[in-house]
């Protein structure tokens, strides 16, 4: 809380004066440095944040399409590659059926060498046979003994015989391997024809799909178009087992596509119908891990917001905070020149008012006196009254209380006379004991003894005399306000040095708790706004010491009492002159 | 010593007037400035005491009328003091010493009018 305190700034700590003065609703720092700080905070980040977010928009949409475009070329050369493989093996069989005669073909010797030389050409190939129109298989070159098999009513002959070639769906058949059959027609001139079928091992299809770089979760595979697998999975079966997923549907070139998974999972699945078999290639990838290296990119981007969003902060709270604080206290400055200029015409105007009534009084307070007065002549110069000595006691009162009211209105005129700004040599104790005029009333009434220990040393000096009578009068006016009735106040006064006198004035009063008094020459501190106080007392003398080129410091302790001491220049310099002139003359 | 008195206010001048013969100063009284100019014409004064403020005729204008009346008659002013202008000028046009403000001890006025004699 200490470096909290310490390190906030003034306006923070200012404290509510809406009951202090009718200037204060003008200037709510607090609120002006919160709608800075929000609204340069939002104009510097929404742009900055949007900016993002499209940015995370853009490369999200790029990588996901480079995502895509990866896999579908990955499936597009996987599809072109199987495709050849069966092609090749598919035009090796159409080259054997032109290149032999029926009865080479059907020749067991001539049959062994091309499946001798099919196995060394293209290796996977287990057996091979010739089938003639009836669907007999009429030769055989194997490890079983097929010949002589009829397949006339399968489907895969009727196929045969009608589109001239045939692919089979993988199957197991008698070695219990998975293996597929490629079967050629061809057509005799005279009209006949017969088919040369073999078989063709899938070992080499699933090196072909084991072959592309996978990650972990990443699959490929081959189905027929019921969704039977024709080569083993990674993670959706075995061969020959149906897979989890939905059968993609038909496409003429490779498709894309974005489906969830049954475990919430996104996948990213790459198909391809083969043409003329009844396979499609499928390449599922996850898509979580495609997009790994984005998500690196998106942290990144993220981080990259975060620390702009902080320094901009940072940077704007600095900011505001330095400008608002230079508002505050060029506002503080502001107002102490309009209180003191308040207070100065306040003060004009008090005097004007009181040299008004001290002149309408003194008239008739002259008529008083010299009637009196005529009436002790009378006694004192004509023997034809007698010298009643009651009559004498009146006359001498009457003539008392036209000296005190002369005194009175003297001094309210003296006051008055002071309001503006003039250096001149000043008596300090006549100083005070016009002060102290003004409140002898009252310390007498409330039984406060003033004692006053002014120095033999102190010789008269330069100085306005107005304004120390106001810095007299305030502080003196404060000790009233402190002290209880029967209370005690000291005023001392003595050299400093050679150039200053310093002047206190001490109460046994109820004090200032530590807490208030680092703030009692602050415009509109006050503890007293309850009873009238308006805070501006002790402020406005702090600004007339200044002025007087002095300094004022305060010692104070609750309960016990207040200690102001004034120390002043015995001769004023020439700028403080210039300041001691008062604010409407300049 | 002769004195004239002028003042609006009658009471206090009659009675001042009065009080100056009990201690046989020689006062002649009047409440307007134009009076004053009569008397003087008509009598011979040593020293005038008048008031600043007076309806017609000021006690500053009827000074420099006065002056050139009976250029060797002295002055004494008396005012209830208003405005801090009648302060300055009166203290220019009569020098602080002669520039009293009432309620005034008629000791202190004869010995300023002593004072302002012997100049």
């Amino acid at each position: 809380m200490g470096l909290l305190n310490s390190i906030k700034p003034t306006f923070m700590k200012e404290r509510n004066r809406t009951d202090a003065s009718h200037f204060s609703h003008m200037f709510n720092f607090r609120k002006i440095w919160k709608t800075a700080v929000f609204l340069t905070a939002v104009s510097a980040i929404l742009p900055l944040a949007v900016i993002t977010a499209i940015d995370y928009n853009l490369t999200q949409k790029s990588a996901e399409s480079e995502v895509i475009v990866r896999t579908s070329r990955i499936v597009s050369n996987t599809k072109r590659s199987i495709a050849f493989f069966l092609s090749v093996r598919q035009a090796a069989l159409d080259y054997i059926v032109h290149d032999n005669s029926p009865e080479q073909i059907v020749d067991h010797q001539r049959l062994t060498t091309i499946l001798r030389n099919l196995k060394s050409s293209f290796g996977g190939v287990s057996d091979i046979s010739v089938i003639d129109r009836k669907g007999r298989q009429i030769a055989y070159i194997g490890e079983y003994d097929l010949e002589g098999k009829n397949y006339s009513g399968q489907k895969w002959f009727n196929e045969v015989l009608e589109r001239g070639i045939y692919i089979s769906d993988v199957f197991l058949g008698f070695r219990n391997l998975p293996h597929l059959v490629i079967a050629v027609k061809y057509t005799i001139p005279n009209g006949l024809f017969y088919i040369l079928r073999a078989s063709v091992d899938t070992a080499q299809f699933t090196d072909l799909l084991s072959n592309l770089e996978m990650v972990e979760k990443s699959d490929a595979f081959i189905i027929n178009q019921e969704g039977t697998l024709q080569t083993p999975s990674r993670h959706y079966g075995r061969v020959l087992e149906k897979i989890s997923l939905d059968i993609p549907a038909y496409a003429d070139e490779t498709e894309v596509a974005q489906r969830i998974d049954i475990d919430g999972n996104g996948l990213i699945i790459g198909y391809a119908y083969i043409h003329n078999t009844p396979f499609i290639l499928m390449i599922i990838k996850h898509k979580e891990e495609l997009m790994r290296p984005w998500r690196k990119t998106r942290v990144q981007m993220l981080g990259f917001l975060t620390v702009g969003v902080v320094f901009i902060l940072i940077t704007i709270t600095g900011f505001a905070t330095y400008m608002v604080n230079n508002m505050y206290y060029a506002d503080q400055k502001r107002l102490m020149a309009l209180h003191q200029m308040e207070y100065s015409n306040k003060l004009a105007s008090i005097g004007r008012l009181a040299a008004g009534v001290a002149h309408e009084i003194n008239n008739p307070l002259a008529i008083i006196n010299e009637k009196a007065g005529y009436i002790k002549d009378l006694f004192t110069y004509k023997n034809v009254y007698n010298n009643d000595p009651k009559l004498i006691d009146c006359v001498n009162s009457i003539l008392s209380s036209v000296e005190r009211g002369g005194r009175i209105t003297h001094r309210l005129l003296g006051f008055a006379r002071h309001m503006d700004a003039k250096i001149e040599q000043i008596n300090l104790k006549d100083v005070i004991g016009d002060v102290l005029g003004f409140l002898a009333k009252e310390a007498e009434y409330r039984s406060i003894e003033i004692r006053l220990d002014l120095s033999d040393k102190i010789t008269p000096f330069e100085t306005d005399r107005g304004k120390l009578q106001q810095i007299l009068l305030n502080l003196v006016n404060n000790a009233f306000a402190a002290v209880q009735d029967g209370g005690k106040i000291e005023i001392s006064a003595s050299p400093e040095g050679m150039d200053h006198i310093s002047i206190i004035c001490a109460d046994q009063g109820c004090g200032i708790s530590a807490e208030n008094l680092k703030h009692v020459f602050e415009p509109f501190f006050s503890t007293r706004t309850n009873v009238g106080g308006t805070g501006l007392g002790l402020s406005i003398t702090y600004g007339l010491v200044h002025e007087l080129g002095g300094t004022i410091d305060v010692k104070s302790e609750a309960g016990k009492g207040t200690r102001f001491t004034v120390r002043l220049p015995l001769k004023m310099k020439k700028e403080e002159e210039m300041n001691a002139r008062p604010i409407s003359r300049r | 010593m002769r004195v004239l008195l002028v003042d609006d206010e009658q009471e206090l001048v009659s009675t001042l007037a009065e009080r100056l013969a009990f201690r046989e100063i020689e006062a002649e009284w009047t409440t307007s400035g134009h009076d004053a100019l009569q008397l003087l014409s008509d009598k011979p004064f040593d020293i005038a005491v008048i008031d600043v403020k007076m309806p017609v005729i000021s006690g500053f204008e009827l000074k420099r009328k006065m002056q050139t009346l009976r250029p060797e008659l002295k002055y004494i002013f008396l005012t209830g003091h208003g405005s801090q202008q009648d302060y300055i000028t009166g203290q220019s046009e009569a020098g602080t010493d002669y520039y009293l403000i009432k309620p005034v001890d008629i000791d202190t006025l004869i010995q300023k009018m002593n004072e302002v004699l012997k100049q």
